[in-house]
């Protein structure tokens, strides 16, 4: 971590640049933080949700007396006891709420349960007898390209195809390279598994529910269109969000525990397990990916031809969205001007996929950085002086045409990454304090596995980029509110703090912006406007700027209000430390004194400047903003057994303005984690349609001896499209680390005499070794 | 579903626990049964570390210890840490050191924190490492947990 300590000593404790404790931080460390799961109510019952065994089936009947003759059982419901829209959707509401009349996915919800705890809940769902008539499932995602399988679903097999062609189509390069890659299902596994509780209204005409959700105003139009209310009969309250990364964008238990409560007449609270889990959210997309890259023989990119086929199981989703943002990244953070592109989202039986972080531009950066350095060795130049070669800048277009208006520094966040130190540790670690080899410094750990001599050292390199917010004329906008009392301000909004750290530098900016240092933070929750979802990097720039923007107005009220008193014209005011000055005289009143008595009280919208449509050569100008991170790896690589220990990861990060320095680094620590997990361990394994690993013995997710020390600079240049100069720092950081590490491993496997193509992810064993 | 009666010694203090199953977990006993919800669940199968407590001073995975094997042993639970609002060195400097994002693995670290510097007062970055090694956190990518740690670590061999 290298941050500048002395440029943030003037900062005002507790403001923005300042890194003040996280509000929930202590309640946290000691348990009385309330997560979601932890909720309960008196005379609760207790949902449960039956689900689909087969990947492809027709439902020929369901039997569910032997359920209710259970003691204890209180309701038991299917697709018939749905009173509104039958399905849901993000983008499509293609998603059916029970499946009626045919299953498309292992773990599809076909009826719940709600019972006077949860083992005669479980019980009910064993009691009910559902008889499926098997089909042959749809698992080959390029049979729902070609059409030569039935649809699988009303809106057909093709969610969405999306072609780009720029510049000319027909330019050539000396140096072409060619490669197709391959990503792996990736799930998000938060901690805090998918719960909620409904509160039904008296009369049964409203419904509350308090949930770990990432947008409280989309799961409030989805679930009112289920039941069949108006949506302000479905309150929602956040409840504590023990992490997101995406999987909380769609709903999952929502419909079904608001269904039990209001048939009940009574509270009912769902929650998953972790193997639930795996079956009930939405996953990273497993994408397949063609790519030819054209340079000159110097070097400089002269074409970028790609064809991009992300598989989206069984139902929407995002994926039309991801698709987008996976096929206009597909140049990576460089100049090119020429591409041809053709992407394709299609449905399969595979378990649905739609938000993680990253969102599509994942995908796209292993496969673009592959090519990279495939070009670089062919071009005879370092693996870093290709990418600063092409390394994009400010004004520069993506394959749709649209320029990249922000803060570009590719070039920066390269020389940044590179001028940190590489790790000072020989191969196998210095020897401990008895002379002996520190094993846990190899490959393999304490198993002793490996074998010192035959462990080679590589190094590799990942630059990507990332458009921020909503894209594709989403008007994407948030809320938020601000009183302002007696030197105090309350504030309101409806973000969704996930872990991410939304309410820190939300006080930060109303401590910064009216000159305070108590700042009461509201119940998150639907009665005040949307703030849009925690996702997309989007919250600080967009719920950062409503905060700003509503404390703003309040401070302006706060002027007009001392101008009046002193007769003074209040645009001569500014908030210096804690007090309000004249800035063409001598006043000086702490804004404690000067809010005093006053009712101010401002709600502001902020929405980013709108976005277009792709055209049919997908151009337009469908993205809001970007930002731009560099990755080095460094990885000793056991040859003989394949097994990899990454030593350490340096990065350079694009940040705008750092709100927060310690979150930051939270940020980029965590997604650099989860980048290291899709390059090593992390995959969903599907066969036959059936998931085979749904739990955390199968899959693996990064431990602390999986993850090295991080080496950070923060590239801070305020963008000046930004409100407050901060791009989000959430998706960056897990987007380049997993084409870092594996460069790295094929580097070391360069070294050693036995080259591999390594061009899928998760890497295995078998893929260094054999 | 057969009831039984057992007690359990709970942060030194004596729980009669009725309406539990034979074979129900220490996890769901504490959190169903005793109403303690600070240890957390994510896996259930002991691979996660959210759900550790001290049994007999052992740190353990309450998700695979059966709530009625632990009768007359003495469990600490993170609720037995500290007084709520005055929480401990390892508590404190997991927030000042940004250890802490949706919180949700926090409870099982500051007890897995506790039981190894209670253990090694000044352990080695590879021996943090190692002994964490069970408990998972999917926000921070653990360097400011390590952080934390070595923060305490230093205080604590400050101390006269």
């Amino acid at each position: 971590m290298s941050i500048d300590e002395q440029s943030r000593t003037t900062i005002r404790p507790g403001t923005i640049g300042d890194s003040p404790v996280r509000p929930d931080g202590i309640e946290k460390t000691q348990g009385s933080y309330e997560f979601s799961s932890d909720l309960s109510a008196d005379g609760c019952l207790f949902g449960a949700t039956l689900r689909s065994p087969h990947p492809s089936a027709r439902i020929i009947s369901i039997d569910l007396s032997a359920a209710w003759q259970i003691n204890g059982v209180e309701a038991v419901i299917t697709a018939e006891d749905v009173p509104g829209q039958l399905t849901y959707g993000l983008i499509s509401q293609d998603q059916p709420v029970f499946a009626s009349d045919v299953v498309r996915y292992v773990g599809e919800p076909v009826a719940a349960v709600a019972a006077t705890d949860p083992e005669t809940a479980r019980r009910a769902l064993d009691a009910i007898t559902v008889t499926y008539e098997l089909l042959e499932p749809l698992l080959d995602p390029e049979a729902a390209i070609s059409g030569e399988r039935e649809p699988i679903h009303p809106d057909g097999n093709l969610i969405r195809h999306q072609r780009i062609v720029h510049g000319d189509p027909d330019a050539t390069g000396d140096i072409v390279v060619e490669g197709t890659y391959e990503i792996g299902m990736q799930d998000q596994a938060f901690l805090g598994l998918e719960a909620a509780i409904a509160h039904p209204d008296p009369g049964g005409d409203g419904v509350e529910m308090h949930v770990a959700t990432q947008w409280l105003h989309e799961d409030q139009i989805q679930i009112a269109a289920c039941l069949g209310f108006p949506v302000d009969k479905v309150r929602l309250v956040l409840g504590g969000v023990g992490g997101a990364f995406g999987a909380r964008e769609d709903i999952s238990l929502q419909v079904h525990t608001c269904l039990l409560a209001l048939r009940l007449g009574r509270p009912v609270r769902m929650a998953y397990s972790r193997a639930e889990s795996f079956l009930g959210h939405v996953h990273r997309h497993p994408a397949t990916i063609w790519m030819r890259h054209h340079a000159t023989a110097d070097g400089d990119l002269v074409k970028v031809e790609a064809r991009f086929v992300f598989d989206g199981g069984a139902y929407a989703s995002t994926s039309s969205a991801v698709l987008v943002n996976g096929i206009t990244m597909a140049q990576g953070p460089y100049r090119c001007p020429n591409g041809l592109v053709d992407g394709y989202a299609v449905r399969t039986n595979h378990l649905p996929c739609g938000a993680m972080r990253g969102f599509g531009a994942v995908q796209a950066c292993f496969a673009y950085e592959s090519q990279m350095d495939k070009l670089a060795a062919k071009c005879g130049l370092a693996p870093e002086e290709l990418r600063l070669r092409n390394a994009m800048r400010t004004g520069d277009l993506l394959f749709t045409g649209q320029p990249v208006n922000n803060v570009a520094p590719v070039e920066e966040c390269i020389r940044e990454t590179a001028a940190l130190p590489l790790p000072d540790e020989p191969v196998g670690g210095h020897a401990m304090a008895d002379g002996s080899a520190d094993a846990m410094k190899l490959p393999g750990g304490a198993g002793r596995t490996a074998d010192a001599g035959d462990i080679v050292r590589g190094i590799g390199w990942g630059v990507s980029i990332k458009n921020l917010m909503f894209s594709e004329t989403v008007d994407d906008f948030s809320t938020a509110r601000c009183q302002l009392n007696d030197g105090v301000a309350t504030i309101k909004f409806a973000t969704a703090e996930v872990g991410q750290g939304f309410i820190t530098i939300a006080a930060q900016i109303a401590r910064t912006v009216l000159g305070i240092d108590e700042v009461v933070l509201d119940r998150i929750d639907t009665d005040i406007g949307s703030a849009g979802s925690t996702s997309a990097s989007r919250q600080t720039w967009m719920s950062g700027g409503a905060v700003d923007a509503a404390c703003r107005a309040a401070r302006e009220r706060m002027f007009e209000a001392v101008g009046a008193a002193h007769g003074i014209d209040p645009i001569r005011f500014v908030i210096d430390g804690t007090d309000v000055v004249d800035t063409a005289g001598d006043l000086r009143i702490p804004v404690i004194e000067a809010s005093a008595g006053l009712e101010i009280d401002e709600t502001l919208e902020y929405h980013h400047p709108p976005t277009e449509d792709l055209d049919e050569n997908g151009q337009g100008n469908c993205h809001t903003a970007f930002a731009f991170v560099a990755h080095r790896a460094v990885v000793d690589v056991d040859i003989e057994l394949g097994l990899v220990k990454v030593i350490q990861i340096a990065t350079a990060q694009d940040v705008g303005n750092a709100l927060n320095p310690l979150a930051v680094v939270g940020q980029i620590e965590g997604g650099i984690a989860q980048g290291l997990g899709l390059a090593l361990m992390e995959e969903i394994i599907q066969i036959d349609g059936v998931i085979r690993n749904g739990n955390f013995t199968d899959y693996l997710l990064p431990t602390f001896l999986d993850m090295p020390p991080v080496e950070i600079t923060l590239i801070e240049q305020p963008d000046p499209h930004a409100p407050l100069g901060a791009k989000g720092v959430g998706e960056p950081p897990c987007i380049s680390p997993t084409p870092a590490i594996v460069a790295a491993i094929r580097d070391a496997l360069e070294q050693a005499g036995v080259p591999k193509p390594l061009n899928r992810v998760p890497v295995r064993p078998s893929d260094i070794c054999l | 579903m057969s009831n039984e009666f057992f007690t359990l010694r709970v942060n030194g203090v004596d729980h009669e626990v009725a309406d539990s199953w034979l074979g129900e977990s220490l996890l769901d006993v504490l959190r169903d049964r005793v109403g303690l919800m600070g240890s957390k669940g994510a896996c259930t199968q002991g691979e996660c570390g959210s759900c550790s407590v001290l049994v007999d001073e052992s740190l353990v995975c309450s998700c695979l210890v059966m709530g009625a094997t632990a009768v007359d042993q003495e469990i600490v639970t993170i609720e037995g840490v500290a007084p709520i609002g005055a929480p401990s060195d390892v508590q404190q400097a997991f927030v000042d050191a940004g250890a802490v994002q949706c919180g949700f693995c926090t409870p099982g670290l500051v007890m897995a924190v506790h039981d190894l510097l209670e253990r090694t007062q000044a352990p080695t970055d590879t021996e943090i490492r190692e002994e964490l090694a069970g408990n998972v956190c999917r926000c921070t990518g653990y360097g400011r947990i390590i952080d934390a740690v070595q923060q305490v670590a230093v205080l604590r061999g400050s101390r006269p």
